[in-house]
Formats: structure tokens, C-alpha cells, sequence
């Protein structure tokens, strides 16, 4: 059996949900012997690559994250959102029911942890706002969800290992659906 | 009490004259999905969840409010009735703002457990982000109209047990709103006697007291059930 190609990265998140990654321990070891990791936050690769599973976490807050999902989609033959961000938008939405100008004042200006300079940054190479911030399934085609903040660890690997050894997992019917 | 010959998901059942089709069921370990319906206080049939087909009638029926007649067939259970649940379930989460990880009702919460229970992993449906009041001006409790999904269970039963008639409705469709009196701050209320029944029914963290932390909220729903139950035994 040739090795799957799985790949993770970290839009509009907290890396919460990678921390949870990671807490699957030495389980890590089964999942590189039915894969290799060839995208992660610390794989030093530029563009993200073909992928048999993408795990994506966070939300589409930018127009950066946009045009990464909508790369990584191409790539991807499943695309898993990972985490209440990516499937919710969460904590990363709560400023949606605010126009942009008001968020950009309250954390750049008004907070009492600035100087009251009155300055938002502004520098053509920063990445832009998106007046709403949206779930993955808004914009593409997601394969899975895994709704958790963060889901466990056991829930991660549970979906790896299904999907890595050519199963449908079901998070429903193995109880494993956990919000917040 | 005259009974009737009734038929659910297959079964045949005699049951009592009056009685709903929700009470039947549950009488008889049919598992209905509910989210308005409270033991003790009445029913009004706003969450949607408890739909039920019944042969010959051509649309779908709340089972609260319905109540059993002579030789109905009904089905509780079909791919139908399932699928109008999820997409229910969906619209309650997508109407208001439920972030889960912030809430303080959050591991204890009938909003969770529902989506569970139908297997919701994502919602189809764009999310309406409205701008919702959070009123913390009563000094022991908080409604924060971001996590309410109008089951109204407040209402009723602070008209129906209490007695005070302290929360209302107002507005229709996605901008309905529970009020305090005539939508003022809940802490000025002169018809709140702050017994805390509403935040004991409240099924989300959209009513919750100022005595608890995120994720640590207890409710003790029970309470209310227990006390409607008492106040009817001829002592």
C-alpha cells in the first residue's frame, strides 16, 4: 500500500486544534507508517502541495485565508475542517455582528493596553480583513467536520485512522460530536 | 377515563381520551425530540422538533400540541421527520450567536445535546450573525439574547408558575426578542421577584446567574417540574 499524503494548516485559529494534534502522542507513529506529513505549520514548505487528507484549522478571516482555502481545495481530495473555527467560525466570528472600522478602532485605539496613539496598521504586505469572517463550508466543499474547542485528541486520531485505512469515520454514531 | 385505540410507529396502543401525543409516546419509551416542551408548564408547540406524521393529514403535526384521537396512525421515527430535524436543529444554531467555547453553559447545555443527538457536525446553513443584546442589569442574573433560541420557556413560566408576568415577547420572525416588562433593563423590572425559575428552565446559557463561571453552570430544571407537580397533590 503507497503512503497517503496528509497535510495541515492553520488559517483563522488559535492552533488550539494542532495542540490537540500533537497530544495524540506516540499514536503519531501510526499515523506515519500509513502516511507521510508533507504540509504543516513547522514543514518549511512554501506553497501547499498535493494532499490525500487536508486538516484545516481556523476560519476564513482574510483575504489570505481565501486564497489559501480555495488553493488547498484544489489540492486536496479530502478536506477536513478541523475545530469550532473552521466549522463555527467561533471566537474568531464574535466581531461579525461589527462593522470592520469598529473592530480595527477597539483593538488598535480604544483598548486600555494602547497608547492612544490613534494609529491601525496599514502596510500594503499585511494580509486584509474580511468584512465577515466565515466558516470553511462557506466557501468550499468540506469532506468532514470535526466540531471542537479543541476536539480531543482521541477524536483527531479516531478520524486519521478511519480515513488512512480507506474507512468512513462517523462522529455521530461513535458519540464523538463535541461543541466548545 | 375512556380509551382509545391509537397506533405509533407500528404499535398498537389504548390510551387515554385527552391526552397529547407527545405524553403517549413518552409513556410508552418513544423517543421524541423536544425542546420547548417543559414538564409542568404549558405547551406552544415553538420549537418544531417534536413533528410527528399522522396518515390522512397532509402536513406534519407538533406532538405537544397535538392530541390523540380514535385509530390515528402516526410515525414518530422516519428518514423524513429525521432530516426536518437536523435541518431544525441547523436554523436554531445559525439564527443567533452560539459560541460554545465562551458559554457558560457549555458541557451543560439541551442546545448541545440536541445537536448531538441528531448528528449535527457542521451547519448547512449561513450563519445570520445579529447584533444581540447581553442585559446585565439585574443584580443576581444575566440574559444575554445572543444564546436565546425562543423556546419561551421563560415566559411561561413566569406567567404560568410564578405568577409575574415579567417576560414578554416582542417583534416577530429574526428579530423576536423575550423582553423584560415593556423592553426595559431587567434590573429596573418592578414584576421580577428574581425567583430564578427562568434560569433554572432555560434550556441554553441565554439566562444564567451571575454565581457562575464559563463552563460551570448548574441548573436544576427539575425544581420547577417538582414544585407544579406538589402545588397539584390534595394535601
Amino acid at each position: 500500500m503507497t503512503k497517503k499524503k496528509l497535510a495541515t494548516v492553520w488559517l483563522g485559529g488559535c492552533s488550539g486544534c494542532h495542540m490537540s494534534l500533537l497530544d495524540i502522542d506516540e499514536r503519531i507513529l501510526d499515523v506515519i507508517k500509513l502516511a507521510d506529513i508533507v504540509k504543516c505549520p513547522i514543514v518549511d514548505t512554501k506553497e501547499f502541495p498535493e494532499a490525500d487528507i487536508a486538516l484545516v484549522e481556523g476560519s476564513v478571516t482574510s483575504d489570505e485565508h481565501l486564497h489559501e482555502l480555495l488553493h488547498i481545495r484544489k489540492k486536496s481530495r479530502v478536506l477536513i475542517a478541523l475545530g469550532d473555527c473552521a466549522v463555527t467560525t467561533n471566537v474568531t466570528g464574535m466581531r461579525n455582528c461589527l462593522t470592520k472600522e469598529e473592530v480595527f478602532n477597539y483593538a488598535y485605539i480604544q483598548a486600555a493596553s494602547n497608547d492612544k496613539e490613534g494609529k491601525t496598521p496599514d502596510h500594503p504586505a499585511l494580509l486584509k480583513l474580511r468584512d465577515k469572517v466565515v466558516p470553511l463550508q462557506e466557501v468550499v466543499k468540506v469532506d468532514f467536520s470535526i466540531p471542537g474547542c479543541p476536539p480531543s485528541a482521541d477524536t483527531i486520531f479516531y478520524v486519521l485512522a478511519e480515513l488512512l485505512n480507506d474507512r468512513i469515520p462517523n462522529l455521530a454514531q461513535e458519540r464523538k460530536l463535541k461543541y466548545g | 377515563m375512556p380509551k382509545i385505540p391509537v397506533n405509533i410507529d407500528g404499535r398498537a396502543l389504548e390510551v387515554d381520551v385527552g391526552r397529547t401525543i407527545l405524553d403517549v409516546c413518552r409513556e410508552n419509551e418513544i423517543e421524541i425530540l423536544t425542546m420547548c416542551h417543559f414538564e409542568g408548564i404549558g405547551d406552544v408547540g415553538a420549537c418544531r422538533l417534536c413533528l410527528v406524521e399522522i396518515e390522512g393529514i397532509n402536513k406534519l403535526l407538533p406532538a405537544c400540541t397535538t392530541k390523540v384521537a380514535a385509530n390515528q396512525v402516526i410515525k414518530t421515527q422516519t428518514e423524513k421527520l429525521k432530516k426536518y430535524q437536523k435541518i431544525t436543529t441547523e436554523l436554531l444554531f445559525a439564527e443567533r450567536n452560539h459560541i460554545c467555547a465562551v458559554c457558560i453553559a457549555d458541557g451543560n447545555c439541551e442546545l448541545q445535546d440536541l445537536g448531538y443527538k441528531v448528528g449535527m457536525e457542521h451547519v448547512r446553513f449561513p450563519y445570520l450573525f445579529p447584533k444581540c443584546e447581553v442585559d446585565t442589569s439585574h443584580p443576581w442574573y444575566v440574559m444575554d439574547h445572543n444564546r436565546c433560541i425562543m423556546c419561551v420557556r421563560c415566559v411561561r413560566v413566569c406567567s404560568e408558575v410564578e405568577g409575574a408576568h415579567n417576560w414578554g415577547i416582542m417583534n416577530r420572525g429574526f428579530q423576536v426578542r423575550v423582553i423584560s416588562d415593556f423592553n426595559t433593563p431587567w434590573g429596573d423590572s418592578t414584576t421580577c421577584t428574581a425567583c430564578s425559575k427562568c434560569v433554572n428552565v432555560c434550556p441554553t446559557g441565554a439566562l444564567w446567574s451571575k454565581a457562575a463561571v464559563q463552563g460551570q453552570l448548574v441548573k436544576q430544571p427539575q425544581m420547577v417540574s417538582e414544585l407544579v407537580a406538589k402545588r397539584k397533590m390534595n394535601l
